[in-house]
């Protein structure tokens, strides 16, 4: 009776495993299915023509390169932010403060900030700075919203690092910055990790980028100017009614899932080699 | 040095501060309750109610929930203490790549999959008549979009349970169904809840998938087949006219500041429940 009972609950569970397992799968093989017949060359190389709402023609180089641009920048300005609030945090500040506690607390409320929330801050911020939806909107915005998840990723991943090393180095009278100079090899598969996750987070963000990047059918040319970004075009292109536009949505949808596939894998990549490294 | 430190804190602050003072206007001129329980929703003649936009958001993430939390549930408890090492491997990098499927992705997803299937094969069955850009759609696809943040954290939590109490259950004869029940579950319960409340914080917040499954109509959705709208969908649609109209953008920040101040307490206390968990097993 007892063994009955356990294993009607262990189908149980396989099952609901199974149901999320096939959920992915059933994601992926939506997207593949109808995007790889409206693939081709021209969806990475070409600009759209005819305007992207309802022009048959051309692709979306245009967001592809936009979401680039805001991405780099907002990755490297994250990274700029991160990196000494992460090391203060974990070297800087004694094992068990409460500041730190506070701040890692911090980090968390900040993670759970949704998007739009940060698009909506972003685009109150550009108004009182008296800046226009432009690819440096974007990139602050984009910035806001992936800050928090590479800080608490690396921030995780530094903690996990045994102090022996850090605390030799400082017994030998090194400075924090020395020991922070020397420890950095080891945390560096960390700080790739996290930059990788939060570069995956930010390319497929639309929220943030909505109010603040603005969208154009060229190559964004300087800072000032909207740039496109490909969960937009994936967005715009959806809604509207020719059909061929429609298609492209698919197409770009595809383009945005395999880029995502991407760096999720090499993020995975780094933090087993992260691991190796610990054991 | 100290200023680095703080900086994380003084942002939360500054975002709080500048939505509310956006959004003081359309309180000063309509009075934050008359805002928050009226239905009607006319820009144009100054009439901002939040109601239906609450009640979708209520809706759309208590669907999301109910759908997400078994599944969720029972799959955690089937990795950390039923599954081999090797399922367990094969499970993570699935989590990691529903968790980072982009929102829009999930919305031309539900789009092409969930709402034709509702529209086709549910709604017949019950009103009739329904679009498929339904309450429904939303729930389904931002449930989806949750579950693996619970999967992620609930594993966390039972395999912080330590071996020895599990282990005590099993040889004292409980079968290990009995250990998870009342040793595991028991045990994690404060965690599991803390876990619901995060995932009920990110579902509110969520934006592009639910905007583009929602269907978006102003009136008070009245069945989970109708049209609903929830508020980040309203503040992300309503960009382009937001300025042309008085008060409009001030209601939008409102929109935007109840967001971030239900996400705040509810992040707040779920994560400061799971950081005194995870205290309690780890020092």
């Amino acid at each position: 009776m007892k063994r009955r009972k356990e294993n009607i609950f262990k189908v149980i569970m396989i099952a609901a495993a199974l149901v999320i397992l096939g959920l992915l799968l059933f994601i992926l093989g939506t997207i593949i299915w109808k995007g790889l017949p409206a693939f081709s060359w021209d969806m990475i190389t070409k600009l759209p023509g005819g305007g992207f709402y309802l022009g048959k023609e051309g692709g979306v180089l245009n967001a592809i390169a936009g979401s680039l641009y805001v991405i780099i920048g907002a990755v490297a300005l994250s990274m700029i932010i991160s990196l000494p609030l992460v090391m203060y945090v974990n070297f800087y500040l004694p094992s068990g403060s409460r500041l730190a506690g506070l701040v890692r607390f911090s980090f968390d409320i900040l993670l759970g900030v949704p998007s739009i929330v940060y698009g909506a801050f972003g685009f109150t911020l550009m108004i009182f700075l008296g800046m226009r939806a432009s690819l440096a909107g974007g990139i602050i915005t984009v910035a806001m919203l992936i800050t928090p998840i590479m800080m608490r990723s690396f921030d995780e991943s530094t903690r996990l690092m045994p102090r022996d090393l850090p605390d030799s180095l400082l017994s030998l009278g090194s400075t924090r910055y020395e020991m922070i100079k020397v420890i950095m090899r080891q945390l560096m598969p960390g700080f790739v990790t996290a930059t990788l996750l939060a570069t995956g987070r930010g390319i497929g963000d639309a929220a943030t980028v909505l109010f603040t990047a603005g969208y154009t059918d060229n190559l964004p040319g300087a800072l000032n100017e909207p740039a496109a970004t490909l969960p937009l075009s994936i967005f715009f292109q959806l809604g509207s009614p020719v059909a061929e536009v429609q298609n492209r949505a698919y197409a770009s949808a595809l383009i945005l899932t395999i880029l995502i596939l991407i760096l999720s894998f090499a993020a995975r990549y780094f933090s087993s080699k992260f691991s190796r490294n610990r054991l | 040095m100290r200023i680095i430190a703080f900086s994380a804190i003084l942002f939360l602050i500054i975002i709080g501060m500048a939505l509310f003072i956006k959004a003081l206007p359309v309180m000063r001129d309509n009075g934050l309750f008359k805002l928050l329980l009226s239905g009607s929703w006319r820009p144009s003649s100054g009439e901002f109610g939040f109601l239906p936009f609450i009640v979708s958001t209520l809706y759309v993430s208590a669907i999301a929930i109910a759908i997400a939390l078994p599944l969720s549930l029972l799959t955690a408890i089937y990795l950390s203490s039923f599954a081999s090492k090797g399922i367990r491997r094969l499970f993570e990098p699935v989590i990691d790549l529903l968790s980072g499927i982009p929102p829009v992705i999930y919305g031309v997803w539900g789009t092409i999959t969930i709402v034709p299937f509702i529209a086709n094969n549910i709604a017949p069955h019950f009103s009739g008549q329904s679009s498929g850009y339904s309450v429904l759609a939303g729930g389904i696809v931002l449930a989806v979009m949750i579950i693996p943040l619970l999967v992620g954290l609930f594993s966390e939590i039972f395999n912080s349970i330590p071996g020895e109490m599990t282990d005590a259950s099993l040889s004292l004869g409980a079968t290990k169904l009995q250990t998870v029940n009342r040793v595991i579950l028991r045990r994690s319960f404060p965690g599991i809840v803390a876990v619901t409340v995060l995932a009920l914080s990110r579902a509110f917040g969520e934006t592009m998938a639910v905007l583009m499954v929602c269907g978006n109509s102003t009136i008070m959705p009245r069945s989970l087949l109708d049209a609903g709208y929830p508020l980040p969908a309203l503040i992300a649609n309503n960009y382009g006219e937001m300025l042309s109209i008085a008060g409009y953008e001030s209601a939008l920040m409102l929109a935007a500041f109840l967001l971030f101040i239900i996400v705040f307490l509810f992040n707040g206390l779920s994560r400061f429940t799971l950081n005194r968990i995870e205290k309690r097993y780890h020092f």
